[in-house]
């Protein structure tokens, strides 16, 4: 049973890393005032580039930059169109998720000639699982253990660098002066304006940092979850994270938690897949896949709690002119 | 001052043209840097879609959905609603037809299925678009948010309804059992081969007709009704509207119920009048490509029509074109389809304002003299 849990616990971690990065990265672009949609196409832009220039140049950490450039390359032409053009950043989003499932099978086809999916990688290619120091010795203590070498150790870097940028974005967002700011124009960009500083540069701000999120996210998913690209392979974890965002009401701890949350629940819903309760029946597991979103439509109708996000999120900003 | 008006053609016709061609242009580069010849692919793409009957009639095929979640785009975004659910609502309308031909059809006439499906469409394709709407208008959840989410929820839905109760005793693959013939929407071939015309093999069916019905039936809607006017106020003004005494709430309820039925007819296309059972995934995109068609169309009944013509064809014609130059497939259109998104509506006013200002300034330069 405890080794059970133990295991359950190990898949949500894996499952929660790439939600957590990211959900923090629409943090700080919906903390600014800019709706992202588009989380969805920048980690799959990314986990292409990145499985890409991985297979081509034989290295992972090659891989994670270029799928991070590739992830801000898209970000900004998020932000052209939301800060630059005043364009709606729900449509802007839309396009940004159909122009990269479309691309990203067809460079994939012509570079790679194999349906559209990258070689698979294998050795430095890859993220790799790294045994944290004496979780061997640990493994028969009784409880603290296991959960040390099978629970915390035994993870690729990206998912510790993914719990790392919690207290980071917090530290980021609340105690430093680009924090302020950020905060300052998502909710009134009037404000921000009259103070002297840029609207538009500190936007464009934001919606960078999320580019690079989103671009360790989708670098995870195809360098160091899975081993190569496949079509559409981000599967709608990018509006899972949106999910979680809202879930965790703009706030990077709870946001985190949002998306242990939702990992555990696709950890539960592999397990139970074909089990039989008794006087049940089967568990419909496709039930619990879609609890996150039922519980987040639960929590925006304020039904449970009350989400409220940052006041000029969504509006394009028109400065004043004499 | 103000005299000075913008054309209409540059409104309708200059502006849209302009937005496809850039999104044909740069589509066009992508085609080039992967090492194939554009205007040739273009060559293909037009033949397959246009070049024979059977072409043709595939792409009325793929035209049918479009027109269906097009319109349901712009009824949503007519009142200021952006409906991003048409995914969602078309697959559960799909499930209403499905329904309604799995019970009626060993015992009920084409006659009598008919019009019973297009009710089942329409009644849940709007029931998947009233909670979202429901939220948006009574407890102000964002109606984008919730409809994301209701597209998942429904997808999860189908497989278990799949999976659980629907599927047929008889294939190993998630298909319910095949409708008897008297639940199948008629092809168009079939009564058009009769009086002379050609249209091939191809898909297209009755559906096609209700499509243009309906695109009539949103003119009419929209433009020459009290209820359409609330639904413009909504949308231009929601403040002016609440003071102009409209129940707000109770529009946009309505307006996404209508939405939604909408978006649902796709099932009688897919359902009744292709596949010939329910079945999962079926809906395949079509409701984020009526963005692209909503959009492109400017949210007119019109527009909306030629637009999916010009997607029909476009899907159609990348299907074609990948016979010929295996290293294109269908994905490039998905890449226009983008590419029109971005271009007419999230950089809309890229070119928009510029284009206004011109003729504006143009217009008030001949007014002078």
């Amino acid at each position: 049973m405890y080794d059970t849990l133990i295991q359950m616990l190990d898949a949500t971690v894996r499952v929660s890393a790439p939600l957590i990065l990211a959900a923090l990265a629409g943090l700080f672009s919906e903390r600014a005032g800019i709706v992202d949609i588009s989380l969805e196409g920048k980690i799959l832009g990314s986990a292409f580039a990145a499985a890409a220039a991985s297979a081509v140049f034989g290295s992972a950490w090659i891989g994670l930059i270029f799928g991070i450039i590739a992830s801000v390359a898209l970000a900004l032409i998020h932000g052209f169109a939301c800060i630059t053009h005043r364009g709606d950043h729900i449509v802007s989003g839309v396009a940004i998720n159909t122009i990269v499932a479309g691309l990203t099978v067809t460079l994939g086809l012509h570079w790679f000639n194999m349906g559209g999916q990258t070689p698979a990688l294998s050795g430095d290619q890859r993220f790799l699982d790294i045994t944290l120091p004496f979780a061997h010795a640990m493994q028969n203590v009784p409880v603290i253990g296991q959960i040390y070498s099978n629970l915390i150790s035994g993870h690729n870097i990206l998912v510790y660098l993914a719990f790392v940028m919690v207290p980071v974005t917090y530290w980021i967002v609340y105690k430093t002066r680009f924090g302020l700011r950020l905060r300052a124009v998502g909710e009134n960009p009037h404000a921000v304006d009259t103070a002297g500083i840029s609207v538009t540069w500190l936007r464009y701000r934001a919606v960078m940092m999320c580019g690079i999120l989103c671009g360790v996210a989708g670098a995870y998913l195809s360098t160091a979850h899975n081993a190569g690209f496949l079509k559409n392979m981000s599967a709608g974890q990018g509006y899972m994270a949106l999910a979680a965002l809202i879930f965790g009401k703009w706030r990077p701890v709870p946001v985190m938690f949002a998306c242990l949350l939702f990992g555990f629940l696709n950890a539960v819903a592999v397990r139970l897949q074909g089990v039989i309760i008794p006087g049940v029946g089967e568990v419909p597991v496709q039930a619990i896949e879609s609890l996150p979103y039922v519980l987040t439509i639960l929590l925006l109708a304020g039904f449970i709690g009350k989400a409220v996000g940052p006041k000029a999120v969504g509006r394009p900003y028109v400065k004043e002119r004499a | 001052m103000n005299q000075a008006k913008v054309p209409v053609w540059v409104n309708i016709a200059l502006i849209p043209l302009l937005n496809i061609t850039l999104a044909f242009v740069i589509s066009g580069l992508v085609i080039y840097a992967i090492g194939q010849n554009p205007i040739e692919a273009a060559g293909y793409m037009i033949y397959g879609a246009f070049g024979y009957s059977e072409g043709v009639g595939y792409t009325l095929y793929y035209a049918t959905n479009f027109i269906f979640t097009g319109l349901a785009v712009c009824v949503a975004f007519k009142a200021g609603l952006f409906n991003i659910g048409g995914e969602g609502q078309a697959y559960i309308g799909g499930l209403g037809v499905g329904l309604v031909c799995l019970a009626l059809d060993h015992s009920m006439p084409f006659i009598v299925i008919a019009p019973l499906a297009i009710i089942g469409a329409a009644v849940f394709g709007a029931a998947w678009a009233y909670v979202p709407a429901y939220l948006q208008a009574r407890r102000g959840s964002h109606i984008v948010i919730t409809t994301i989410m209701f597209n998942f929820i429904a997808s999860s839905l189908m497989v278990y309804l799949m999976v659980n109760w629907l599927k047929g005793t008889q294939n190993m693959s998630l298909n319910s059992r095949t409708f008897e013939q008297n639940a199948w929407m008629p092809y168009l071939h079939t009564l058009l081969t009769p009086l002379g015309i050609d249209i091939g093999d191809s898909p297209v069916n009755l559906s096609f007709f209700w499509a243009l019905l309906c695109c009539f039936g949103v003119w009419l809607l929209i433009w020459h009704t009290r209820w359409g006017y609330q639904l413009r106020t909504l949308g231009t003004n929601p403040t002016a509207a609440k003071y102009a005494g409209i129940d707000t709430a109770k529009v946009t309820i309505w307006v996404m119920l209508v939405s939604g039925a909408l978006a649902g007819f796709v099932g009688l296309n897919e359902i009744m009048g292709v596949n010939h059972s329910l079945l999962l995934n079926f809906a395949a995109g079509y409701g984020f490509t009526g963005i692209a068609v909503a959009l492109m169309g400017r949210n007119h009944p019109v527009g909306i029509f030629l637009a999916a013509i010009l997607f029909g064809a476009l899907y159609q014609g990348g299907a074609e074109v990948s016979f010929d130059m295996p290293q294109i497939t269908p994905d490039i259109v998905v890449v226009v389809q983008g590419l029109v998104i971005l271009f007419s509506g999230a950089l809309e006013h890229m070119f928009k304002d510029r284009i206004e200002g011109f003729f504006i300034r143009r217009a008030a330069a001949a007014q002078e003299k």
